[in-house]
C-alpha cells in the first residue's frame, strides 16, 4: 500500500509540477482574449461573385475575339450572371462554325442550346466552386501580408461560415480599428492605361464621339482634378481597355516624394512588366498615361520619356496614404470585394476593467467557498481546498500549453469549474458521511465512498461535457472559450477530486491510524 | 456537522403542485414574451453597440437620449441608453437595433452617427471605447448555431441518459432541463435582460447543471433499485432524494455563492451570465427534486421491475430496508471503480 500510495503522490507532483512550470509567469503564458486585451475583432464575407465574373467575363472577350477570327458575324455576346455567358443571333449558316470555334471555352463551361442561334454557356459546377475557394483562399493570404505589414503581434484570421466563404480576423491590441480596415478592405488593384480621349467634366461629353456608348477597345474611368485655388471635380477619361501593366507585374513599392517634394508612391518592375512599359512609354512619347486605382484615375502624368524597370505614382496624397497605398500595393490585389458582417472592438481600458471584474469575482466567489468548505467539513475541508487549487493550476497549465485563449466567459467557466469540484467533493464527503453513520471503520468508509461516488461523477461529468462539446462546436468567439474551459476543468476535475483527494487521504491515514475522520 | 440528521420528506407528494407552480411562471413568462418581445442582444437581432467613456463626469442618460433623439428620429424608442460599468469610468452604452446596410465600410455607419450626435450635443471630451456592430446575416446564423447546439446538447444528454439509465429517467432528466430552460428564458424575459451569447452560454451550462443533479439523484435511484423489487417506484424515489439532500444542498448553496459573486463583483459584462446562473441554480436544484422525479414516478411502466431484470444479481441480495446502506451485490463498473 505504501509502494502505491508512493506512485500515487510521484504522478500528483508531476502533473501539477509541469502545469506549474507552464503557467509562470501567468502574465506571459496565459493568452488572453481580445475581450480582455482590447482589439478589433471582425468577419467579413469574400464576395467571390466577383472574381467568378471577371473570370467569365474575360472569357466573353476571348470567345469574341476567337469567333471573329473565325469569321462568324452578328452574334451578340453578353454576361448574364457571374457564371454565365448568353449568346444570341448566331446566323444559321455559321451555326457549325460557332460550334466549334466555341469549344475551346468548353473545358470550363457547359454549352446549352437554345432557340433561333441562342447559346447559353455556364461554368462547371467543379470549375466554379474551385474558383471561389481559390478566391477566398488568396484574399486570405493578401490580408494575412497586408496585417502582418501593419505590424500586429499575433492577429488570427481564420475561415469560416457555411460556405467557407467568411474570415473571421482578430486583430489583438489594435487601437485604431477604421485605419486597419481601410488597409484591410481596400482591394488595391493598379492598372497604368494610356488615355484615349479625356479628361472632361462629364461622361456624355467624353462619349459623344462614340454613340453614347463605351467603345469596344477603351473604357471609362473617373477621375479628379484639381486646380490651384479651386474645388477638386470629378472629370473623366477613356482609356486603354488592355492595360499597360498593372498591379501585378510590381516588384516593390515604397513611399516616397515627388519632384514637387509631395508624397508620393515609388514602384519597380518585374522583368516582363519593364520590358512591356519601356515599349508602350517608348513609342507613346507627350501622351498622358492614367494611373487608375481601384477603377478610379489617380492622375494621369504625360509621358516625357522611355521609363522601363520603374516609376512612381503621383495623386494628391498624405503621407500615411502614401504609406498606405505602397502596403497594399506590396501586398497584392484583392481578388474580390470584402463585406463586413460583423466587427466588435474593444478598448484597451475596458478590457482592463473586465478582467479586474472578472479575477476579483473569481476569488471573492473562491474565498467564500473555500471558507465554507473548511467550516462544514473541518480537516478534510482542506483536503478539499488542495484539491479544487491543484484543479486551478491543472486547468491552467493545460490552457497555457494547449495555446487556448482566455475570454471573459473563459472566466466564468473557471468559477463554474470550482462549482463542479467542490460539488464532486461534497458528493464524496457526503457519501463517506453516510457511510461511517453506517458503522463501517475509517477505511471502509473512505473505499466505499470513493468508489460508489465515482460513477456518479463518471455520469455527471461525461454529460456536461456533452454540452460542452456542442458548445464548441456550434459556438463563436468568447463561447468557445468558454466551453475550452469547461472541457479542461471536467477532466482536471474529475482527476483531482478523486485520486488526489483520495491520496491526500490515504496519505493521512498511513501517517496515524486513527478511528475517527475530520469530516 | 451534519445538515440534515435523517431527513424523511415525502418530496412526490408535493409533484402536483411543483407541476402547477412551474406551469404558472413558465405562462406568466411567455405572456411577457409574447407581449414584450425576447430582447435579443446585438449578436442575434443584428446592430450597433458603442460604449463611450466620458473625460469628466458621463452626462446623464437623458441628455444623451435628447441627444440621440434627432439623429434617430422614428427610431428613438428602439434606442437604447444605459450608464455602463463602475461609476467612475464615466461610461455610457448606446444600443442602436439594425444597421441597415450591410455593406463595404457601411457597417460603421451607425456607430459613427451615434459618436457625431453625441459630439454635436457637447456633452463634455468622450472617446469610444468599444463597438460591436452585427449584421443581420450573422445574427440569423448565431440565433440558427444557437438553437442547434441546445438541441443537440439535450439531445446527446437524453441519449446518454437513456443508455446508462433507463428511458424515463432520460425523460425525467431532459423534462427537468427544458423546463428550467423555459423558466430561466421567462425570468430573463420579466427582468428584460437582453439574450446575448454569453446569457446562451449561461443557459448552457445550467442545463449541465441540472442535469448534473438529476443524475446525482437517478444514480442513487438506481442504486438503491439494485436492492428492493417490491417498494413502489415513488418510496424508492423519495429515499434516493432524501439520502442525497445534504449534498444537494450544499451544492447548489456553494453554487449560488460563487454566482451571487459573479453578480455583484463581475461588473456589466458578466451581469446578465450571472443573472441567468442565478436563476439556474435555483430552478435546477428545485427542477431535479420536483421535475424530474416527479416524472419518472408518473411513468406508467414498471421501472422497478425493468432494472431487476437488468441487475439480476440484485436478487440473491434480497429486499434489504436500508438500501444505501445495506451490502450490495458489486457490479462490474463498480469493480472497475474500486480500482481506482
Amino acid at each position: 500500500m505504501a509502494k502505491d500510495l508512493r506512485w500515487r503522490v510521484i504522478l500528483i507532483v508531476v502533473i501539477v509540477g509541469a502545469c506549474l512550470w507552464a503557467i509562470i509567469p501567468p502574465s506571459q503564458k496565459i493568452k488572453l482574449g481580445l475581450d480582455l486585451k482590447g482589439g478589433a475583432h471582425m468577419v467579413l464575407r469574400v464576395e467571390s461573385d466577383d472574381a467568378l465574373r471577371l473570370e467569365t467575363e474575360t472569357t466573353m472577350e476571348r470567345l469574341r475575339e476567337d469567333i471573329e477570327k473565325a469569321g462568324v458575324t452578328g452574334a451578340t455576346l453578353a454576361v448574364t450572371s457571374p457564371t454565365q455567358i448568353q449568346v444570341t443571333n448566331v446566323p444559321p449558316a455559321q451555326d457549325a462554325l460557332f460550334r466549334t470555334t466555341a469549344a475551346e471555352i468548353e473545358s470550363t463551361y457547359d454549352r446549352a442550346a437554345g432557340v433561333n442561334g441562342s447559346y447559353t454557356f455556364t461554368m462547371k459546377p467543379n470549375y466554379s466552386r474551385q474558383m471561389r475557394e481559390e478566391t477566398v483562399t488568396q484574399a486570405q493570404q493578401t490580408i494575412e501580408r497586408r496585417i502582418n505589414e501593419l505590424g500586429v503581434t499575433e492577429p488570427t484570421i481564420a475561415l469560416q461560415g457555411t460556405n467557407r466563404d467568411e474570415l473571421m480576423i482578430q486583430l489583438p491590441g489594435v487601437e485604431d480599428v477604421n485605419h486597419a480596415k481601410e488597409v484591410i478592405g481596400r482591394t488595391g488593384t493598379l492598372e497604368l492605361d494610356m488615355v484615349e480621349v479625356g479628361p472632361m467634366p462629364t461622361k456624355e461629353a467624353l462619349l459623344q464621339n462614340y454613340g453614347g456608348q463605351e467603345p469596344p477597345n477603351m473604357k471609362l474611368r473617373p477621375g479628379v482634378e484639381s486646380i490651384a485655388g479651386e474645388a477638386p471635380s470629378t472629370v473623366y477619361y477613356l482609356v486603354s481597355r488592355v492595360p499597360v501593366i498593372t498591379g501585378r507585374d510590381l516588384r516593390n513599392a515604397k513611399p516616397s516624394l515627388d519632384a514637387n517634394g509631395l508624397p508620393a508612391v515609388s514602384f519597380s518592375l518585374k522583368q516582363d512588366g519593364a520590358r512591356r512599359f519601356g515599349k508602350a512609354t517608348g513609342e507613346n512619347i507627350g501622351r498622358q498615361l492614367a494611373i487608375v486605382l481601384d477603377n478610379r484615375v489617380e492622375s494621369a502624368p504625360r509621358i516625357d520619356g522611355r521609363i522601363t524597370d520603374s516609376g512612381e505614382i503621383t495623386g494628391h496624397f498624405t503621407p500615411k496614404e502614401a504609406q498606405d497605398l505602397s502596403l497594399i500595393l506590396r501586398s497584392g490585389a484583392l481578388p474580390a470585394r470584402l463585406t463586413y458582417l460583423q466587427e466588435q472592438t474593444v478598448g484597451a481600458t475596458l478590457g482592463a476593467d473586465s478582467v479586474s471584474a472578472g479575477l476579483i469575482a473569481s476569488l471573492v466567489s473562491l474565498v467564500l467557498v473555500l471558507l465554507f468548505m473548511v467550516f462544514y467539513y473541518k480537516l478534510s475541508g482542506v483536503n478539499a481546498i488542495v484539491a479544487l487549487t491543484f484543479n486551478l493550476i491543472i486547468l491552467l497549465g493545460a490552457m497555457s500549453y494547449l495555446r487556448a485563449t482566455m475570454t471573459l466567459p473563459g472566466i466564468a467557466g473557471f468559477v463554474l469549474t470550482m462549482g463542479m469540484g467542490v460539488d464532486s467533493n461534497v458528493l464524496i464527503f457526503e457519501r463517506i458521511k453516510e457511510e461511517l453513520a453506517a458503522g463501517k471503520g475509517v477505511r471502509a468508509s473512505l473505499d466505499a465512498g470513493f468508489s460508489r461516488v465515482f460513477l456518479t461523477l463518471l455520469d455527471t461529468h461525461i454529460a456536461a461535457l456533452i454540452s460542452a462539446a456542442f458548445l464548441f462546436q456550434f459556438g463563436t468567439g468568447p463561447i468557445r472559450g468558454f466551453a475550452t474551459t469547461l472541457v479542461f476543468g471536467l477532466v482536471s476535475n474529475l482527476f483531482t477530486s478523486t485520486f488526489v483527494s483520495r491520496t491526500l487521504f490515504l496519505a493521512i491515514l498511513s501517517r496515524r491510524h486513527t478511528a475517527s475522520l475530520s469530516i | 456537522m451534519q445538515l440534515f440528521k435523517t431527513p424523511n420528506i415525502d418530496f412526490i407528494k408535493y409533484r402536483w403542485h411543483a407541476v402547477v407552480l412551474s406551469l404558472v411562471v413558465i405562462v406568466a413568462g411567455l405572456a411577457v414574451v409574447f407581449t414584450r418581445g425576447i430582447p435579443l442582444g446585438v449578436e442575434f437581432s443584428g446592430g450597433t453597440v458603442v460604449v463611450l467613456q466620458f473625460e469628466g463626469q458621463a452626462p446623464t442618460i437623458d441628455r444623451v437620449r435628447a441627444a440621440l433623439d434627432n439623429k434617430f428620429p422614428g427610431n428613438a424608442g428602439n434606442v437604447v441608453v444605459q450608464s455602463y460599468g463602475p461609476r467612475d469610468m464615466h461610461a455610457v452604452m448606446v444600443r442602436v437595433p439594425q444597421v441597415g446596410q450591410e455593406a463595404g465600410a457601411n457597417l460603421r455607419a451607425t456607430a459613427n452617427a451615434v459618436n457625431e450626435a453625441i459630439a454635436a450635443a457637447n456633452l463634455g471630451r468622450f472617446k469610444e471605447v468599444g463597438t460591436e456592430v452585427v449584421g443581420p446575416t450573422v445574427g440569423r446564423d448565431l440565433t440558427r448555431k444557437g438553437f442547434l447546439a441546445t438541441a443537440l446538447a439535450l439531445g446527446g444528454i437524453l441519449i446518454y441518459v437513456a443508455l446508462r439509465f433507463q428511458f424515463s429517467f432520460a425523460v425525467g432528466a431532459i423534462t427537468a432541463s427544458i423546463h428550467d430552460l423555459l423558466v430561466t428564458m421567462a425570468f430573463l424575459a420579466f427582468f428584460q435582460y437582453d439574450i446575448t451569447l454569453n446569457v446562451i452560454a449561461a443557459i448552457l451550462t445550467l442545463t449541465g447543471y441540472s442535469i448534473n443533479d438529476t443524475i446525482v439523484i437517478f444514480d442513487r435511484v438506481r442504486e438503491n433499485l439494485r436492492g428492493t423489487r417490491r417498494d413502489k417506484m415513488r418510496d424508492v424515489i423519495n429515499v434516493a432524494v432524501n439520502q442525497t439532500l445534504g449534498r444537494t444542498v450544499i451544492t447548489a448553496g456553494t453554487v449560488l455563492l460563487s454566482v451571487l459573486a459573479l453578480f455583484i463583483f463581475g461588473g456589466d459584462v458578466l451581469r446578465g451570465f450571472a443573472f441567468t446562473m442565478l436563476v439556474g441554480a435555483i430552478t435546477g436544484t428545485y427542477s431535479t427534486v420536483f421535475i424530474a422525479a416527479a416524472i419518472v414516478s408518473f411513468w406508467p411502466t414498471g421501472a422497478g421491475r425493468r432494472v431487476a431484470v437488468a441487475a439480476p444479481a440484485a436478487r440473491s441480495t434480497g429486499s434489504s430496508p436500508a438500501p444505501a446502506t445495506a451490502p450490495r451485490a458489486r457490479t462490474k463498473s463498480q469493480r472497475k471503480a474500486r480500482a481506482s
